[in-house]
């Protein structure tokens, strides 16, 4: 997921993707019989998993917690595999031809401190408490107040980017293979309710597995040939410095580096400066994401026991680390090998401007006016922008965000093809599978028991369960519907999590290790935090120049504005919850036990060899994660 | 996976079988009749022969380890 820089993080423009919408082209692919085949073998089988596990899921902690029986390897893939939608590999990828190799951030630093984090540090906290989920550990820290408030959150947020994936999904679609936009909805709707509906948590973890495995057999030969045809990684680079020469504005060194152009934030491609990616990224957007979203904590509270609940993410860290292989690796690639039939090099741009230059029946630019105004903000070759007004074959521009699709049609033919769409397929799927799930639990438990009814049975909240996901479906195809006809709400939705997510964690972080933090600073840190933070959203959303305010710098670009906007809204909601909790009475640290560092006796773990040892794990990971920085450096 | 009955890894395996099946033998169809497909790069390589094998192979050896029934140690 990680959808808070926009579902597509490489447009980065004015026009969202929804644009895509206005297309009247031909479709990237065309599938054969034998593609169709192996689509439809997938969701055969996520249903039959679906109904198979029915049987395993009657009681409310089956239903919503897996039955807590999920071996370390189980809820480590599905935790790294929750946060995999097709939205992410093919922004991802898209980024990569947008900015370079500095979109790798996302996955290193922006991943993996957290994801060790979690594991070691904060998974006793969550696992010993017994909580359910995230507003439930809220519950017993700070109370009802701080509670409900994230439980609203979560819900609201969980269920509009269910249909945001829903609709993402869809376009992608037809854009690809041009489906109709109804039948993918409905299509994956009642797939993901069935299967979903039917197995809980069980059955949504089980195809997150699955989903993991076909991203990798669907996707990784697109490297592999990529880097085969461009002459290895020398090959590659030597390509990619030849290539960006005769593009304006862009010094073609700095798409190789990770770190070195960072010191400033015009010397990049990214417009980012190195504080904003060690503190806003590294810090607060990537723990926010990984330590505190219920959607890919569930998985890991699914444990079987306490070390297996630590070594999920670490586990899960390892595959983190080398998802840049076959997400930022063929953005590179794109960048060097796709080629236009004739064969010249094909040049991928924004939304806006595939938007603005969209054909006619006739083949001709619809708007030529607006067509040459958009051209003009690219790095086109003049060769490029003149075959395109002139109309006819070749003349259709694609976007950054196509790059891995147009990667998978160069070299996967009839079956790998398939194999491929599959995957972006399971991808949505497990996107709108996981929040719904989590909107389900959170629903449930941290909703209507306290809030609705106390006393119910536990098999009337399983049937509470079930209906929220029935019912979290509907209201996700309603916000598809709503994101299609409205494409400027999709901003603010996929905003809904940036906002939440930073205040949500230095409440969590404060409460969990500061016993002296109070049930009020919990509660107006967080709700303070969020208006804060929905505040700075609105501010540059209705007064762009304020972007040079908020991400402290005129050459910021808007994936900055993220960045910054979730370090000041992480540092008020803290400031709030330390000043009141000090003009307010504490809980007796007697209380505490269980939920705060330093007021906790966690319990003693058998000891293990080495290589079952999660500390062990977690300083391979730290070398590994250290030898790539300096290596990209 | 404890106490499920059939572990995820048996479903995976099923699945990547019948994939392998599929895309290796689309591969020996292509390489016995000569008909590659228009537009994709690099068929020289035949890539369904080897990867579509390679997911054959997998998927024969998460369904022959996983299968259920097997006690795990």
């Amino acid at each position: 997921m990680f959808d808070f820089f926009s579902g597509f993080p490489a447009a980065g423009s004015v026009t969202p993707f929804p644009a895509l919408l206005a297309f009247n082209t031909e479709p990237l692919a065309h599938l054969r019989l034998l593609d169709i085949a192996v689509i439809a073998i997938y969701f055969g089988m996520v249903i039959w998993i679906g109904f198979y596990l029915k049987g395993k899921s009657n009681t409310s902690e089956e239903f919503f917690m897996a039955g807590r029986e999920m071996t370390a390897w189980v809820a480590g893939l599905s935790f790294v595999s929750a946060n995999m939608g097709s939205l992410e590999l093919m922004g991802w990828a898209g980024s990569a031809y947008q900015y370079g190799i500095l979109a790798t951030h996302w996955y290193w630093i922006g991943a993996i401190p957290a994801m060790l984090f979690l594991g070691l540090v904060m998974m006793p906290f969550y696992y010993v408490s017994k909580t359910h989920s995230v507003p439930g550990y809220l519950d017993l820290r700070y109370g009802g107040g701080a509670r409900t408030v994230a439980a609203l959150s979560f819900a609201i947020e969980m269920i509009l980017m269910s249909g945001v994936n829903m609709f993402a999904m869809a376009v992608v679609m037809k854009v690809v293979l041009g489906w109709d936009i109804t039948f993918s909805i409905f299509v994956s709707s009642i797939a993901v309710a069935l299967y979903v509906g039917l197995g809980g948590l069980r059955s949504a973890i089980f195809n997150e597995v699955l989903q993991f495995v076909l991203i990798w057999g669907g996707a990784l030969l697109v490297p592999i040939l990529g880097l085969y045809q461009a002459g290895g990684v020398t090959g590659l680079k030597t390509r990619i410095l030849t290539n960006l020469q005769t593009m304006s504005g862009v010094n073609p060194d700095s798409y190789l580096h990770l770190w070195r152009d960072t010191g400033h934030f015009a010397s990049n491609p990214m417009g980012v400066h190195w504080t904003g990616i060690v503190l806003g990224l590294g810090f607060v957007i990537s723990f926010g994401y990984w330590t505190t979203d219920f959607l890919v904590v569930q998985r890991v509270l699914a444990a079987h026991n306490l070390r297996a609940a630590r070594m999920a993410p670490i586990i899960g860290s390892f595959f983190k680390m080398a998802v840049p292989f076959i997400v930022i690796l063929p953005g590179l690639l794109g960048l060097v090998l796709l080629q236009n039939a004739d064969g010249s090099r094909r040049q991928l741009v924004g939304e806006d401007v595939v938007a603005a230059c969209t054909l006619n029946s006739a083949s001709q630019p619809e708007n030529p006016a607006a067509c040459i105004a958009a051209m003009q903000k690219t790095n086109l070759s003049p060769e490029s922008k003149q075959k395109v007004l002139a109309g006819g074959a070749d003349a259709e521009l694609h976007s950054y965000n196509q790059a891995l699709p147009l990667m998978m049609v160069r070299y996967l033919g009839p079956g790998l093809l398939g194999l491929g769409i599959t995957a972006l397929i399971a991808g949505f799927m497990s996107g709108m599978a996981g929040n719904v799930s989590a909107f389900s639990t959170v629903w449930t438990y941290d909703i209507y028991q306290p809030l609705i009814n106390k006393k119910g049975s536990d098999s009337h909240y399983v049937m509470v369960g079930r209906l929220a996901i029935v019912v979290g479906v509907l209201v996700s195809i309603g916000a598809a519907y709503l994101v299609m006809h409205a494409h400027g709400i999709m901003d603010y939705v996929q905003a809904l999590f940036s906002i939440f997510i930073a205040p949500l964690l230095a409440t969590i972080l404060l409460g969990m290790f500061w016993t002296r933090a109070t049930k009020l600073a919990g509660f107006l840190g967080l709700m303070l935090g969020i208006i804060f933070s929905a505040g700075l959203f609105m501010w540059v959303k209705l007064t762009p120049s304020a972007l040079a305010t908020v991400a402290l710098s005129p050459d910021a670009k808007p994936m900055a504005e993220n960045v910054f906007r979730a370090l000041w809204a992480f540092v008020f909601a803290a400031v709030i919850v330390v000043v009141v909790s000090l003009l307010t009475k504490p809980r007796p640290v007697a209380e505490l036990n269980g939920l705060v560092y330093g007021a906790t006796v966690l319990p003693k773990e058998e000891p293990v060899p080495l290589y079952k040892n999660e500390w062990a794990w977690a300083v391979l990971v730290v070398i590994i994660f250290a030898v790539l920085n300096i290596l990209f450096w | 996976m404890h106490g499920s009955g059939i572990p995820i890894w048996f479903f995976i395996g099923v699945l990547l079988f019948l994939y392998g099946v599929m895309v290796f033998g689309y591969g020996l169809y292509e390489l016995s009749t000569g008909l590659y497909p228009q537009g994709v790069q690099l068929t020289n390589l035949h890539t369904p022969i080897w990867w579509g094998g390679l997911l054959l192979l997998v998927g024969v050896i998460y369904l022959v380890r996983f299968r259920p029934g097997r006690i795990a140690k």
